[in-house]
């Protein structure tokens, strides 16, 4: 009874993880890309953070 | 007796295995040395373009790239020059698209990943610079 539970239990899991691999296979992770570009394009413009350049209410840079 | 404990160690090797998967895709993996050093290299460049965003000789794509948008606002003797700063600007985000994807082992999000900073060089952009919209035409930001 017990060791039927507990193949029971280990197929769940083993098909939890599976589907878990092919879920993150198919799909993009576009939240934790934007992120990564956000990053980076600080660092490239350096962009101080708290800074909001996307408001652009600063003084435009020197025309 | 024995067998519950196997079976709880097992349960918490797979929570274990699945948090770690759930944890993977947060965050994509940029703390490379191919990347840093593209990162650099943009960043240095970046002085020189930085006045050729704000007097709108250069804009940035639709295509997360830079080019050439205006000629008459560069001096003629600058053009080449100019020229070559895009040119040498689009090799290196071409690079970094594709070493982002590598680094993470899935080389075909290169394009997923191009389309992701795209929006985001936009985004980020100060008001006053040129972006392509999604039809190719260039907007004042």
């Amino acid at each position: 009874m017990r060791s039927k539970l507990i193949a029971l239990f280990i197929a769940l899991g083993c098909t939890l993880t599976l589907v878990a691999c092919v879920t993150i296979n198919i799909y993009f992770p576009a939240a934790a890309a934007e992120k990564a570009a956000d990053r980076i394009i600080d660092e490239v413009w350096q962009i101080k953070k708290g800074e909001d350049a996307v408001k652009g209410d600063r003084p435009a840079a020197p025309k | 007796m024995k067998a519950m404990t196997e079976s709880r160690v097992l349960m918490f090797a797979l929570a274990l295995a699945a948090a770690g998967q759930a944890l993977a895709q947060a965050n994509l993996e940029i703390n490379t040395p191919a990347i840093a050093s593209l990162q650099a290299s943009m960043q240095q460049r970046h002085g020189q373009l930085a006045g050729l965003y704000a007097s709108g000789a250069v804009g940035l794509t639709r295509d997360a790239n830079v080019a050439l948008r205006d000629a008459n606002a560069v001096a003629l003797a600058q053009r080449q020059q100019v020229n070559s700063l895009i040119a040498a600007e689009n090799q290196d985000r071409a690079a970094l698209y594709r070493e982002i994807a590598r680094a993470n082992g899935k080389p075909e999000w290169e394009n997923d990943i191009r389309a992701t900073f795209a929006q985001r060089w936009i985004e980020k952009a100060q008001a006053g610079w040129y972006y392509q919209n999604t039809s190719g035409a260039w907007v004042r930001k």
